[in-house]
C-alpha cells in the first residue's frame, strides 16, 4: 500500500502543482530566452558559422576513427551490389543472396580497431594517449563508457601501463571473450511433441519481421516444419510483410485482422500447429517501445497465453538492432523482466555498427546472442560466434 | 540504470564543497562525470570530447560559485552549452515558390521513415497544405501498403506503382504536378550508409526529382554509428534537415546533438507516440534536458495536457483542500493520473524529486489492484466509507479479487491520507508545503 500514497503524492502535485510547474516552466523559458536574446541579435551569418566551425574543427582533429571507417570502404562485393539496382522491384533479390558471414560482414566495418592497431604497431608501447585511444574506440563500438572503462582498467591490471601492442591485442580479445556468457547460443527445440513456439519482441524498426522470414528460412533447410503467426497485428501491412516472407519461404502464416488480439492470434497458430502436426510456431509481435506500460503488459500477456497452450515456448528472442546504443541496455532489462527472454537476435550488423551494445547486454544480463542478422536477404541470418565477433571488431591477427 | 548528471555531479562534488581552492583534481573528476553522461546518452565520443572542453572553463567557474549546489550550477553550464549546440531556433519547412515543394525522406533501414512520412503529411495537411505521398520503398516487403494504409488514415493520397524507386519517385512528383498538389513527400526504402549501390539509388532519386528538402530520418536509439551515418547521406543528398524519431521512448537521443555537430544540419520534428497526431516540431531546450537526464517538464504538462481533464483534476484538488476529498474523487484522480503512462514515467519526469522515491519501484499491478477495489464499490460506499461493513467489505473483496484485510487496508490507508491532507489544507494551499509533507510522510 506504499503506493497509494505515491498515487496521492502524485495527484496532489498534478492537482496543485500544475499550475506552479506551468509558471515555473515559463519562468524558464523567459530566462532561456532572455539568455537567447543576444544570440538571436546576431545576424543570420553569425548563427551558422559555429556550427560550421565546429563540423569542420571537429573533423580536423576530432577521432580519425570513424573518418577511417569511411576511407577504409573497399567493401567487399557482394551478390546483392552486382545485381543492377535499377531492376529492382516489389519483392526482388531476397532468395538470392547466399549466405553471408559474420566475420565478412563485420570486417567490412572493423574500422576503428584496424586502425589503431595499425598505429599502435609502429610504436614501441602503448602510452597514456594510446590508452585513451583505446576507451575511445570500445566506445565507438557502443559497448558504453562502463564496459569500455572496466576493460579499460581490467587491461592495464593485466599488462602494466606500457605494454607492446601485440601483448595489448592478445588481452584485449581475450577479455572481450571473456564478456560473453555461457548461455547456450543454439535455438532450442521441445523435446516432445509438442510445437516448439519461438516468440520475437523488441522496439520498433529492428527487424523482427525480417528476423521471422530469415529463422522460417533457416528452420525449414533444417528439415522442421514451420508455421508463422503474424502477431503484429498493430502497425499497418506488418501482415502483409509478414505472408510475403512465408510466401517466399513456403510457410503457412496464421494471420487475425488488423487490431485483433495477438494473444489470441498467437494462440490459435500454435493451435493449429499443433493439430497439424507443425515443429515449430515463429511468433512475430508489433513493436514496442519499452516505456509503453499497457504494450508490455499485452506481452506478458502474449507470453502467458503462448504457455497455456498446447505448445511449448522454447524461445523468447528479443531483436536488437546493431546501430542501437546505450538505449539497448534499457530494453534487454525490461523485455527480460516482462517475457522472459531466452536470446537476443543482433540485426543489421552489415552496416557500420559494432553492435557493441550486445555485448554490454549479455556480461550485464547474462543473456546470449544467438543469431545476427546481416543482410536483406532470406539466408542472410547467421548463428553468432563470439570468438568470430571479437576477431572482426578488433581486427585479424594478419600484417596490416 | 543511470543516474543523471545532476545526481552523479553532487556526488563528486560534495566532497569539494567548502574548500576554497579547487584541486586539478576535482575539476577532471567533473568534467568525467559530464563526459560519461553525455557518452550513456550515445553522443558521439569525438563530439563529447569537444563538448567537455568547451564546457571545462564554465564548470570550474561553477563549481567555485558559493553556491550551495554547486552540482547543479555546473550541469546548467553543461545544459546551456548542449542547447548552444543543438541551435536555437526551431525549424521552419521552406516551401518553394513554384509548388509543389518536395521532400525526400531517407535513412537506415527501421528508423521510421514511413510512419515518419503520413505523420509528416497529416501534420502539413493539418497547417492547411495538399500534401501528396510517394511510396518508393519497394525493397522491404508491404512498405506500399503501409503507406496507403497510414495515407488512407492521414486524409492524404499515396502515389505507386510497381517499377523502379527512381521511376516511382519522378512519376509520383509529375502526378502531385498534375493533382495541384503543394507539398510532394518521398518515402524512400531502407539503406546502410555503407551500401554504395543503394546510396548511388537515393542519389539517383534526389537527381530525378529535384527534391527541395532531403531529410534524413534518424532513430533516437542510434548509437554512436550516427555520425557515420549522417555524414554519409549528407554527403550524397546535402541534407537539408534531420527528423528524430521514437522520442517516445527512454532513449536520451545524444545522437541529436552527434548529428547537428557533425553535419551542422538542424533537427526539424520529433515523432513522439504512434499515432499520426504525435508528430512536432524539436525544441532544443526539451532536448538538451533529456541528453542529461534532467525531467522533462515541458513534456511532462503537454502529456498532462493531453490525456487529463482540467475540470476533473482542478474539482479533485478543490475538494483535496476543502477536505471533501472521498474515494469517489480518488478513483477519478487516480485514473487521470494512469492515464498518462507509467507512474514511474510520470515520476521521472517531475523535476525535485527526490531520489528515494523515483527509484522507489512503483508496482503498477499494486495500484491496479487499489483501483480494482475501489471501482467494486458503489458510489454511495465510495462517498461515506464508514457504512462498509463486514458483508459489505467481503462483496468488494470478491468484486476485486482481493481480501477482506486488502480491502480493509486501504480503507485505513486512505483515512489516514484524508487526516494529513485536511491538516495541510489548513491555510492557502501551497503545492510546495503539500509536496514536502506527503513525502515526508511517505518515507517514513
Amino acid at each position: 500500500m506504499e503506493s497509494l500514497l505515491i498515487v496521492v503524492v502524485l495527484f496532489v502535485i498534478l492537482g496543485f502543482g500544475l499550475a506552479l510547474v506551468r509558471t515555473r516552466s515559463n519562468a524558464t523559458r523567459r530566462e532561456l530566452h532572455g539568455r537567447d536574446a543576444p544570440v538571436l541579435d546576431g545576424t543570420d551569418a553569425g548563427l551558422h558559422q559555429p556550427a560550421d566551425e565546429a563540423s569542420s574543427r571537429w573533423r580536423d582533429d576530432g577521432t580519425p576513427e570513424s573518418e577511417a571507417v569511411l576511407a577504409d570502404e573497399p567493401a567487399p562485393p557482394t551478390a546483392k551490389e552486382e545485381e543492377p539496382k535499377t531492376a529492382k522491384v516489389q519483392e526482388p533479390e531476397i532468395l538470392s543472396t547466399p549466405p553471408t558471414s559474420i566475420s565478412s560482414s563485420l570486417s567490412r566495418s572493423r574500422g576503428p580497431f584496424a586502425s589503431l592497431f595499425s598505429r599502435l604497431r609502429s610504436d614501441a608501447g602503448v602510452d597514456p594517449e594510446e590508452w585513451t585511444r583505446l576507451e575511445e574506440t570500445l566506445i565507438l563500438s557502443d559497448m558504453g563508457p562502463t564496459l569500455a572503462g572496466e576493460i579499460v582498467t581490467e587491461l592495464k591490471r593485466q599488462l602494466g601501463k606500457s605494454p607492446s601492442a601485440e601483448a595489448l591485442r592478445g588481452a584485449l580479445v581475450a577479455l572481450l571473450e571473456s564478456k560473453f556468457c555461457e548461455g547456450p547460443r543454439q535455438l532450442q527445440f521441445s523435446p516432445n511433441a509438442k510445437p516448439s513456439v519461438v516468440l520475437v519482441v523488441g522496439v520498433n524498426g529492428t527487424g523482427k519481421t525480417t528476423t521471422i522470414g530469415k529463422v522460417a528460412s533457416l528452420l525449414m533447410r533444417e528439415g522442421r516444419s514451420v508455421m508463422i503467426a503474424a502477431g503484429d497485428t498493430f502497425r499497418a501491412a506488418a501482415t502483409e510483410q509478414v505472408g510475403v516472407w512465408a510466401s517466399l519461404t513456403g510457410v503457412e502464416v496464421v494471420s487475425g485482422q488488423p487490431g485483433a488480439d495477438p494473444a489470441s492470434v498467437i494462440f490459435d497458430t500454435i493451435e493449429h500447429a499443433r493439430a497439424v502436426g507443425s515443429d515449430v510456431v515463429l511468433c512475430d509481435t508489433a513493436g514496442r517501445l519499452q516505456t509503453k506500460t499497457n504494450l508490455m503488459e499485452e506481452l506478458k500477456k502474449i507470453r502467458r497465453v503462448a504457455a497455456k497452450s498446447s505448445g511449448e515456448v522454447t524461445e523468447v528472442l528479443l531483436v536488437i538492432d546493431a546501430t542501437t546504443g546505450q538505449n539497448g541496455l534499457r530494453q534487454a532489462e525490461v523485455f527480460h523482466g516482462a517475457a522472459e527472454v531466452t536470446g537476443i537476435v543482433l540485426t543489421k550488423l552489415d552496416g557500420s555498427a559494432k553492435g557493441g551494445v550486445a555485448l554490454a547486454i549479455e556480461s550485464e544480463f547474462g543473456l546470449p546472442i544467438k543469431l545476427v542478422g546481416l543482410g536483406e536477404g532470406l539466408n542472410d541470418l547467421a548463428p553468432f560466434d563470439p570468438k568470430a565477433f571479437v576477431a572482426a571488431l578488433v581486427g585479424e591477427e594478419t600484417d596490416v | 540504470m543511470f543516474e543523471t548528471l545532476g545526481e552523479r555531479l553532487e556526488g563528486a562534488l560534495s566532497r569539494i564543497r567548502g574548500k576554497t581552492r579547487l584541486t586539478q583534481a576535482d575539476v577532471d573528476e567533473a568534467l568525467g562525470e559530464i563526459r560519461r553522461a553525455l557518452l550513456e546518452a550515445d553522443v558521439n565520443i569525438g563530439v563529447v570530447n569537444l563538448i567537455s572542453e568547451r564546457v571545462g572553463a564554465a564548470a570550474v567557474g561553477a563549481m567555485t560559485s558559493p553556491s550551495l549546489t554547486p552540482g547543479q550550477q555546473v550541469v546548467k553550464a553543461v545544459h546551456n552549452e548542449l542547447i548552444d549546440v543543438l541551435g536555437q531556433e526551431t525549424y521552419r519547412i521552406r516551401f518553394a515558390s513554384t509548388p509543389p515543394t518536395v521532400l525526400l525522406l531517407a535513412g537506415l533501414q527501421g528508423s521510421g521513415k514511413t510512419t515518419a512520412a503520413a505523420k509528416l503529411a497529416l501534420l502539413l495537411r493539418r497547417q492547411g497544405r495538399s500534401p501528396y505521398l510517394v511510396a518508393a520503398d519497394l525493397a522491404r516487403p508491404g512498405a506500399v501498403r503501409q503507406l496507403e494504409i497510414l495515407g488512407a488514415q492521414a486524409g492524404v493520397p499515396v502515389f505507386s506503382e510497381p517499377s523502379t524507386p527512381v521511376e516511382v519517385a519522378t512519376k509520383g512528383v509529375a502526378e502531385a504536378r498534375r493533382l495541384a498538389r503543394d507539398v510532394v513527400i518521398i518515402d524512400t526504402a531502407g539503406r546502410l550508409a555503407i551500401d554504395d549501390a543503394l546510396m548511388d539509388e537515393v542519389s539517383q532519386i534526389q537527381k530525378a526529382t529535384q527534391a527541395h528538402l532531403r531529410f534524413l530520418v534518424i532513430d533516437a536509439m542510434i548509437g554512436q554509428d550516427a555520425v557515420v551515418t549522417a555524414r554519409a547521406f549528407d554527403e550524397r543528398l546535402e541534407l537539408s534537415a534531420v527528423i528524430l524519431t521514437k522520442l517516445d521512448g527512454d532513449a536520451r537521443g545524444g545522437a541529436a546533438l552527434s548529428v547537428k555537430e557533425v553535419v551542422g544540419k538542424p533537427i526539424a520534428f520529433a515523432s513522439v507516440g504512434e499515432k499520426l497526431e504525435d508528430f512536432e516540431p524539436f525544441y532544443p531546450d526539451r532536448m538538451a534536458s533529456r541528453i542529461l537526464g534532467m525531467g522533462d517538464v515541458l513534456s511532462l504538462i503537454e502529456r498532462a495536457q493531453d490525456t487529463m481533464d482540467e475540470d476533473v483534476a482542478k474539482k479533485g484538488a478543490d475538494r483535496l483542500r476543502s477536505g471533501h476529498f472521498d474515494l469517489e474523487d480518488f478513483l477519478e484522480q487516480l485514473r487521470q493520473v494512469r492515464r498518462m503512462g507509467p507512474l514511474k514515467g510520470v515520476l521521472s519526469m517531475l523535476p525535485g524529486v527526490p531520489k528515494e522515491l523515483k527509484n522507489q519501484e512503483i508496482d503498477e499491478a499494486e495500484i491496479s489492484r487499489i483501483e480494482a477495489i475501489v471501482s467494486s464499490m458503489t458510489k454511495a460506499e465510495r462517498k461515506n466509507p464508514s457504512i462498509i461493513d463486514v458483508s459489505r467489505r467481503a462483496r468488494i473483496a470478491a468484486g476485486s479479487g482481493t481480501t477482506s484485510l486488502q480491502v480493509n487496508t486501504l480503507l485505513k490507508q486512505f483515512r489516514d491520507m484524508n487526516k494529513m491532507m485536511r491538516q495541510m489544507g489548513v491555510g492557502p494551499p501551497s503545492a510546495t508545503r503539500s509536496r514536502a509533507k506527503s513525502k515526508r510522510k511517505k518515507r517514513r
